[in-house]
């Protein structure tokens, strides 16, 4: 591993690009094999006491960001002081070796409503930019919009978002701002969403997706928003109009969507207390004695399915769990594609708030 | 109402990275072999893994020694924790095993079939609907008419309310009328839709990327062709010798081995014209066209565009290395190539008159698998060219191993206050711009297989165009018993004489 760094206090962003530029050459001339990663700039801003639980979590993220800028914001800082650190794996056998780039700027808020011209002069041009701000640094998020392409968020943290129905309406705003979301509350329904299509890819079961009647959703107390969307995507493949939900006994939600022909779907969300957050799981029933469930279970999920005239047939779907360690790394993979389902989903979705 | 199956598509499916696939029955003949045990059991675990796999997938597993299931089931465990990419989540892998069985039976065994036969319908049974089925051959290439043959007596080849693929691994023929002859007995009991031939070659990654870069780029495709390139290098070199392949090695040869399917695919896919959509069949019309406008030599001509060479000792990093003829399992006297090099052309509007120089070898100077264009010159110079290596023709060089990327040279000023010229490089490496692991060649193929998606698997027409190419070299090598076969020292860059093919130019260093 090389790594090579710089840090100064009271510094300006000019110099710290100076600085990243100077130990990318050296990194360079040290080794010529070693050639700096261009996938991505992340931009993080989180409260300064958050920033140990903030590394980890960016450490877990993996090789997918290039340059990461993590700012961190505390209250009365006037003074900017920043670190830069260049490290990769030294190359070998003649292959190249990939350096990534970290920054980390100290910012008091005071710099919260410009911070945009801290940030821009450090991101490499022409690289997607991605934003991350776990702590809700509304402030900071608002100034760098017009220079970020994408925003990391989770509609699921009760942290970021004043309960689920602000979390989606937020979420619609950033669309509304032309920047791409990537909802990580979204990416825990993924393996769900996969598995249903894939479900309905057999031919004797693809007839009963058009006659739902009855979905039935699990889901891990603090994952009510991933649970809503999962609901409101398949609403919005299946052309279901959702109507507000109600609350029910055990902190559970019930409500109808009307499908497109005629008809109503029944709708139902229980939280269960699981080790992971996210989806525990989903049962489709259907008007001709057909049913299927699908559980979170060790190495993948348990699939019970229920056929009019036969008899219950159980089976495990393979595929294991990423868990919330991966989750983040999921979302900066996902920030450069573009999944066009997200939007109409979450439209459905906040046809459940009341 | 109730619809009918065909009546509309899934519409869970839009957006989803990982497309569905039907549950599934997969047959895999030879699953002790090597092949299986190295690339098939571990790529199909980790398929699992991801959870790509489909809904329900049964494995079964066919060899010729007896064995329990339990056993079997060991040999998946230990093949998957061996050769596997990612160190295997034992909760996954468990539920993988559990449910794999074991037939045993020669080949050539009507019973075989038979209870093979009881065994899918079982499953069938046991799930409610039919199951597809996927038969993978990873067999010696002499078993394919043999299982297929059995296959079709047995109606294994088609089933009611599911769809049926075979899976072929190469070599498909060891010449172009074998080729003919396996191609016919397979096509005797499946229809072509239903054959799979795969090059694992064309799973990986990078040989994809060939067609993106040519395809979804403005900027290569106004050169691409006979006015703006001079010619072109497809290079596969190796530094590991035949090591523990020679009994496979002695009867095929690098012609055989890699130029006839891997390289002429890489050359395919570089010359084709752009086909109308990357349907399968639409993309493989466009390299059959391509290979069949590469005129094969007449037994004349061989000598003049076919160079084959054997490795002698010599040195590689440091040690000395034993020559082909003294490795063990060689012929002392052995006449199979470790090295061709061949000069083609291929007649069409575009490429008419550029020759495609291919050269591949074992115990070379290093593994490097690339293909360089180099452009013609410059029509008029400005600059005076000295004091400097000077202005070298614009290369694009597309790398395949050990880096995927490519690079252009370019040239470019020296400072100074001379106007001097050298050539530079541009460099684009795939590792820094997608850091992601890729799968292996082998979890895309056999997802594809599954999905009935054939744009990475070779076509009857495309095998018989491939040897059309290669058997007249084949046929006046073997023909040739007596001249001498030229040697080239382990470690070095091939033998002098594939210099001769060259025509003003000369092969690039490795």
């Amino acid at each position: 591993m090389s790594e090579a760094r710089w840090a100064e206090s009271d510094t300006t962003p000019e110099r710290i690009e100076t600085a990243l530029r100077e130990l990318l050459r050296e990194r360079h001339a040290e080794d010529e094999n070693l050639v700096p990663a261009r996938v991505l700039n992340l931009i993080v801003v989180a409260d300064r006491e958050w920033r140990g639980e903030i590394i980890n979590r960016l450490e877990r993220v993996g090789n997918n960001a290039s340059r990461t800028i993590f700012c961190t914001v505390e209250e009365g800082r006037n003074r900017i002081d920043a670190t830069a650190t260049v490290s990769g794996d030294t190359a070998d056998d003649g292959r190249v070796g990939v350096l990534r780039e970290m920054v980390e700027i100290e910012l008091g808020s005071s710099h919260m409503s410009r911070v945009d011209t801290i940030i821009d002069p450090l991101v490499v041009s022409d690289l997607p930019t991605v934003l991350w701000s776990p702590h809700s640094q509304e402030e900071a998020v608002e100034s760098l919009l017009g220079m970020v392409d994408v925003i990391l968020i989770d509609t699921d943290d009760p942290t970021y978002f004043d309960g689920p129905g602000a979390a989606l309406t937020r979420a619609a705003e950033l669309i509304d701002s032309n920047v791409y979301v990537v909802d990580l509350a979204w990416l825990r329904t993924v393996p769900w969403r996969e598995r249903l299509a894939g479900s309905f890819a057999d031919p004797h079961r693809i007839a009963a997706l058009q006659s739902l009647k009855r979905i039935y959703v699990r889901y891990d107390p603090g994952s009510l928003v991933s649970a809503v969307l999962l609901v409101g995507w398949l609403a919005s493949r299946l052309g279901w109009t959702p109507g507000p939900l109600d609350p029910a006994p055990g902190g559970a939600w019930r409500g109808t969507a009307a499908r497109g022909g005629g008809g109503h779907i029944s709708l139902e969300f229980e939280p269960v207390y699981q080790p992971t957050r996210g989806i525990a799981g989903v049962t489709v029933t259907g008007d001709s004695g057909f049913s299927l469930s699908l559980d979170r279970s060790p190495g993948g999920m348990t699939a019970r399915e229920q056929r009019a005239g036969a008899r219950p047939r159980q089976w495990r779907v393979l595929g294991a769990s990423r868990g919330e360690t991966g989750i983040l790394g999921e979302g900066v993979r996902q920030a450069l594609l573009r999944d066009q389902t997200y939007g109409p989903a979450l439209h459905a979705a906040r046809s459940f708030s009341p | 109402m109730e619809l009918e199956p065909e009546s509309f598509e899934n519409p869970l499916v839009e957006g989803l990275e990982r497309l569905p696939v039907r549950s599934t029955v997969l047959v895999i003949f030879g699953a002790m072999g090597d092949l299986a045990s190295r690339k098939l059991l571990p790529a199909i675990y980790n398929l699992a893994h991801e959870g790509a796999l489909p809904e329900r997938v049964e494995l079964i597993g066919i060899s010729r020694g007896e064995m329990t299931d339990e056993r079997f089931r060991e040999h998946f465990r230990e093949s998957v924790d061996r050769f596997s990419r990612r160190r295997p989540d034992q909760q996954v892998l468990n539920g993988l095993v559990e449910n794999v069985r074991y037939v045993s039976g020669s080949f050539d065994d009507t019973d075989l079939y038979a209870r093979l036969r009881t065994m899918v319908e079982g499953l069938d049974q046991d799930f409610g609907t039919s199951l597809n089925r996927v038969f993978y051959l990873s067999t010696a290439p002499e078993f394919f008419p043999v299982i297929t043959g059995n296959l079709g007596e047995s109606g294994l080849n088609q089933a009611e309310d599911a769809d049926v693929r075979v899976v072929i691994e190469k070599p498909i023929g060891y010449d172009l009328a074998s080729a003919r002859a396996q191609n016919e007995a397979v096509l005797t009991y499946f229809d072509e839709s239903q054959v799979f031939r795969i090059d694992h070659y064309l799973g990986k990654e990078t040989v994809q990327n060939l067609m993106a870069l040519r395809f979804a780029n403005a900027l290569f495709e106004p050169v691409w062709n006979r006015n703006f390139i001079d010619n072109v290098q497809i290079t596969a070199a190796e530094d590991i010798g035949v090591g523990t392949r020679a009994g496979y090695y002695e009867g095929s040869g690098a012609l055989r081995d890699l130029v006839q399917n891997h390289m002429l695919q890489l050359l395919a896919l570089l010359t084709m014209e752009p086909p109308t959509s990357f349907e399968a069949n639409r993309l493989r019309d466009e390299k059959v066209k391509v290979l069949e406008a590469i005129v094969p030599p007449t037994p004349d001509e061989v000598a003049l565009m076919a160079v084959r060479a054997q490795y002698g000792s010599g040195v590689i990093s440091g040690a000395e290395v034993p020559g082909y003829r003294e490795e063990p399992g060689v012929a002392p006297d052995s006449r199979t190539e470790t090295y061709a090099a061949l000069k083609l052309y291929v007649s069409n509007w575009r490429w008419a008159g550029v020759p495609f120089y291919l050269r591949t070898g074992k115990r070379m100077t290093r593994k490097l698998t690339e293909i360089a264009v180099t452009l013609r010159p410059v029509p008029h110079l400005a600059f005076q060219n000295t004091d400097s290596v000077g202005i070298q023709p614009n290369q694009i060089i597309l790398q395949v191993q050990p880096d995927e990327g490519v690079s252009v040279s370019l040239g470019a000023k020296i400072p100074g206050t001379k106007m001097r010229i050298r050539p530079v490089q541009m460099e684009f490496h795939y590792g820094t711009s997608f850091m992601s692991e890729s799968p292996e060649a082998y979890e895309r193929l056999i997802m594809d297989a599954m999905r009935g998606d054939a744009t990475l698997f070779t076509r009857n027409d495309e095998v018989i165009a491939l040897w059309r190419i290669i058997d007249p070299i084949l046929s006046a090598w073997d023909a040739d018993t007596s001249s001498k076969i030229p040697q080239y020292p382990a470690g070095s860059a091939g033998p002098h004489e594939a210099d001769e093919l060259l025509e003003g130019c000369t092969w690039r260093r490795l």
